[in-house]
């Protein structure tokens, strides 16, 4: 089991080297960089003389292969270098967005979790029935509603409701809180995106809940469970989601995934500073040296994700064991 | 010995968009206390339903156990008794063996949880005191070092193994009734007498009624005291094992005891299949079901239904020739 761990992590590094060869070089394929962005961008007159200038302090003249051995040369020495547009470590930069997304990704998982797995059960359960229909109509509004505007409806409807009850409008609080420095505030801030995230990313693992469900409680060790007498929520809990569990905890660590690198609209509609901000603005300014490692982050973020699922399996299902 | 089981007119059906499918059409029988009743038929004759009927666990909808139909056991109404009372017996008073060994058993749970969680239920015994039944229990099935193989999962045994465990499973808690649905067929020919062996000392020592459902005749041989042969959700005859072999009344069981080899038989003799199929339970019309393939038809066969009739001694049969084929002595083999 440990061997095949560590071989998996060592299979790693060649998705992870092949990855930066990829952003280095598509990121250099671009037209532009950084100093045009920024000198041409002020609207002033930038004179090529300035924009050489701006290059050689960025080492952008360097030859390809340097800049490439100094990038992954950074993973190695630890010195990640400097955000190419606010001059910033780009360690800095990350660390606090990757926090917040961590914790926004989180709780959004948690919360489809929560809706999922119960909604997808009883829809299973009750096939074809009308609270079947009922939770399918849920989830696939879900993926119908642009999270952008479910994030509006939420702010507005918080709005409103809290006027109603209390006389006084409430809304998240705009400037971020530190979970450790206020966790209730925190909380507050943060559960209304989760909500909105969560229940859009719901939609896919409640429908995969239900269709491994229905699959397995046609099993035949489900009737024997139910031939030996058990009652029907033993039946279902323990006999047959345990054996439905592989493609709903698969789907789920995906969206996880996914979620640490793609929270752009969910975080500009409740202004949160995530990795999916820094994200857009860093491929906008071409600030080169801060995407590069935000992609490879991303990367990291996949390749274990997927390490993780896969012991998942071998736990799950003792049929699977790697050796 | 006193009734333990009795089929009332059981009727179940399947609604589906073919139409309905009248899977079991009608079938009284009953099994008294510790005997061991065989169900032989064709695939798709309804036997095995009409054995899933017993504990209602034919998935509803599509299926239904018409109205009318009773199944009384030790007396109690199985088919009115409410959820819980039903629970009860499942596993407690009747439990069943499954045809499919390799599917029967839930793949991520241990041996020992599928055993003990039976008993820890139906005998209320805690976990300790299942966990030694439980190891009792394989080492009567024959499964040795049986400590062990009880945190193993089943993909740890064999098809024979497995159906050792599902009979375990199936005596654990005591019951009065075993229900057998085709308990051997998946398994190797040298497994299946082990395990039909298994059962039969196992059921006889404990005094347990046992159904066994099977399309092979053979099986009936030995194991069973009494025979039912149903075709299209009928029963078409029902006697001792010895009158359902030496003289079959009906023309079905007739066919399927020649379609058996047997020891006794000439070498080099060719087998007579039974030709063609089984109606479509959807279209079943007026008449005799079994008329179309039958050798001894006759216009009066296609008008109306032979009622099962007492031929002797006990043996009933649902044939309008059946004094026809007591006087033909070959045709009993």
């Amino acid at each position: 089991m440990y061997q095949y761990i560590l071989k998996r992590v060592l299979l790693m590094i060649p998705t992870l080297i092949g990855a930066a060869v990829l952003v280095f070089f598509l990121l250099r394929l671009l037209p532009g960089d950084v100093c045009e962005v920024r000198l041409a961008g002020s609207g002033l007159y930038a004179s090529q003389e300035d924009i050489d200038i701006c290059r050689k302090n960025l080492g952008l003249d360097d030859p390809l292969h340097e800049q490439f051995i100094d990038f992954v040369g950074g993973y190695f020495t630890g010195d990640l270098g400097t955000s190419m547009w606010t001059g910033q470590p780009v360690v800095d930069e990350i660390r606090v967005r990757f926090k917040l997304t961590l914790q926004l990704a989180i709780m959004s998982t948690l919360v489809a979790v929560m809706i999922a797995v119960p909604l997808g059960i009883l829809s299973a359960i009750k096939q074809n029935t009308w609270v079947d229909y009922l939770v399918r109509a849920f989830s696939i509004v879900g993926i119908g509603i642009p999270s952008f505007w479910l994030g509006i409806m939420v702010i507005l409807g918080l709005l409103v409701v809290s006027q109603a009850l209390f006389g006084v409008g409430w809304m998240p609080p705009i400037n971020y809180v530190s979970p450790f420095d206020d966790l209730w505030g925190n909380l507050t801030q943060l559960i209304w995106p989760a909500l909105a995230t969560g229940y859009r990313y719901s939609a896919v693992a409640t429908r995969m809940t239900r269709s491994a469900m229905l699959e397995v409680l046609r099993e035949d060790y489900v009737r024997t469970a139910r031939a030996k007498g058990l009652r029907e929520r033993v039946v279902v809990n323990r006999h047959a989601f345990k054996n439905a569990l592989l493609p709903v905890v698969t789907i789920i660590a995906i969206e996880f995934a996914f979620l640490m690198g793609g929270l752009v609209v969910t975080e500009q509609v409740f202004n949160l500073n995530g990795l999916g901000k820094l994200f857009v603005d860093a491929i906008g300014n071409q600030d080169f040296a801060l995407t590069q490692h935000l992609v490879m982050l991303v990367v990291l973020i996949f390749v274990v994700t997927n390490l993780v699922v896969d012991l998942l399996y071998a736990w799950l299902d003792p049929r699977i064991r790697y050796s | 010995m006193s009734k333990l089981l009795e089929v009332q007119d059981l009727h179940t059906r399947f609604h589906t968009t073919e139409g309905v499918v009248r899977a079991v059409d009608g079938i009284s029988y009953d099994v008294s206390e510790g005997e061991t009743v065989a169900i032989v038929g064709e695939s798709g004759c309804g036997k095995s339903v009409g054995a899933m009927s017993i504990l209602r666990l034919i998935p509803k909808p599509p299926g239904e156990i018409v109205e009318g139909s009773r199944i009384l056991f030790a007396g109690e109404d199985l088919l009115s008794m409410d959820d819980d009372r039903i629970r009860h017996i499942r596993g407690g008073q009747i439990s069943m063996v499954f045809q499919e060994p390799m599917t029967s058993l839930n793949p991520v749970l241990t041996i020992g949880l599928q055993l003990t969680e039976t008993m820890m239920l139906h005998l209320g015994l805690d976990q300790a005191a299942a966990d030694r039944r439980a190891i009792e229990l394989l080492e009567m099935v024959g499964i040795g070092e049986a400590e062990r193989r009880l945190r193993q999962y089943p993909h740890h045994f064999s098809g024979g193994m497995r159906q050792r465990v599902m009979i375990a499973l199936a005596l654990s808690c005591r019951p009065r009734l075993i229900i057998a649905d085709e308990p051997t067929t998946a398994l190797d020919v040298t497994i299946q007498a082990q395990i039909l062996e298994l059962m039969r000392t196992l059921t006889h020592q404990m005094g347990v009624a046992l159904i066994i459902i099977t399309h092979n005749l053979g099986v009936v041989a030995r194991y069973a005291e009494r025979v039912i042969v149903m075709y299209a959700g009928k029963i078409v005859e029902t006697g001792t094992a010895e009158q359902i072999y030496h003289r079959p009344r009906h023309p079905y069981t007739i066919g399927l005891l020649k379609s058996v080899p047997r020891m006794d038989m000439a070498r080099g003799k060719r087998l007579q299949p039974i030709e063609g199929q089984p109606p479509d339970l959807t279209r079943l019309g007026e008449g005799c079901p079994y008329r179309p393939r039958c050798a001894w038809a006759e216009d009066r066969c296609e008008r109306s239904t032979p009622a099962l009739e007492n031929v002797g001694e006990g043996q009933i049969a649902a044939c309008f020739n059946h004094r026809a084929l007591a006087d033909k002595e070959s045709l009993a083999v």
